[in-house]
């Protein structure tokens, strides 16, 4: 996990929306953490699938340990391609678990395949997105995002 | 030299970057990104571009120097390498990588080492073009200057 995770608390309406931004690359990792900063969110990086579920409380050997039964995260953005856990694996547990299930999850990758495209939509992410990320992709994540605005 | 024409060689720089391909319109959002909160953004991943990127290529070079080359390994490397060059708007970088996985693909040793070398001399290109850049806006800043946005119109 990147350092600057700051807190245990869960998102609360009202507040910045906070984002959790999984990618292996660290590059990517920077460039999405300010795309999504610039837009007021509270950003939380982790540089890969099993980070991400420690992060979420959904880690193995933690099955049972979330807190209360609200969410940390109002949105996470994931790359597919990741060593251990691609994102469509870390999507499918995020969608088996009862309390995480309805937060947003965003599909990224640098590569162009339609089927790999329709299967992560199929499991439930809500966008897939091409990368390199621009300004422009962040805003059209702004309907998620926007919800927590009040 | 004035502040005035220290601009204008940054200005007339940038473009020829953009001219000869050596950057591409990913650069300019990078660009877009910097604020007084983040003031040196740009020079900050462009820095972490160039040591992420120089593991990759030592890693590259030693997977390619073995007697039976992983190329499943030395894909994941380039993969990572074009991805990076990619987000920072290292255009002719990324295009060399590309060439590269291709050759990864159909595990033709001879064409990955040439790639190698290929990529390795637009990696050094690279490193060379942005530390001018940055060193004439270094130069402009301590002259007081600010740092002029480039417009895509030309």
């Amino acid at each position: 996990m990147d350092g600057g995770c700051s807190g245990d608390m869960a998102a609360e309406f009202g507040d910045e929306p906070h984002v959790l931004a999984v990618d292996d690359n660290l590059i990517d990792r920077k460039l999405v953490e300010k795309l999504l900063k610039n837009s007021s969110c509270k950003v939380t990086t982790a540089e890969n699938g099993l980070r991400a579920l420690e992060y979420l409380g959904l880690a193995s050997d933690k099955r049972n340990a979330l807190d209360g039964t609200v969410s940390k995260v109002n949105l996470i953005i994931t790359d597919y391609c990741m060593p251990g856990m691609t994102g469509y694996e870390l999507l499918k547990k995020i969608k088996e678990s009862s309390v995480l299930r309805e937060v947003p999850v965003v599909i990224m990758s640098s590569e162009n395949v339609p089927t790999r495209i329709s299967q992560c939509l199929q499991e439930g992410a809500q966008m897939f997105m091409l990368k390199p990320l621009k300004q422009s992709d962040v805003k059209r994540l702004e309907c998620y995002l926007m919800r927590c605005r009040s | 030299m004035e502040v005035v024409q220290i601009q204008r060689n940054l200005v007339d720089y940038t473009k020829s970057l953009f001219m000869e391909g050596f950057l591409d319109g990913q650069f300019l959002q990078l660009q877009q990104l910097q604020d007084e909160s983040n003031p040196d953004f740009v020079a900050e991943v462009v820095s972490l571009f160039f040591d992420d990127s120089q593991k990759l290529l030592n890693e590259l070079t030693i997977a390619l120097d073995q007697p039976i080359v992983d190329f499943k390994k030395v894909d994941a490397h380039v993969h990572q390498l074009k991805g990076s060059s990619s987000s920072i708007g290292a255009q002719k970088v990324k295009n060399a990588c590309i060439a590269f996985r291709n050759f990864c693909e159909v595990q033709n040793i001879e064409g990955c080492l040439t790639c190698l070398q290929q990529v390795k001399l637009e990696y050094y290109l690279a490193k060379n073009k942005f530390e001018t850049l940055f060193r004439l806006e270094q130069q402009i800043v301590a002259s007081g200057g600010s740092i002029p946005m480039i417009e895509m119109g030309f």
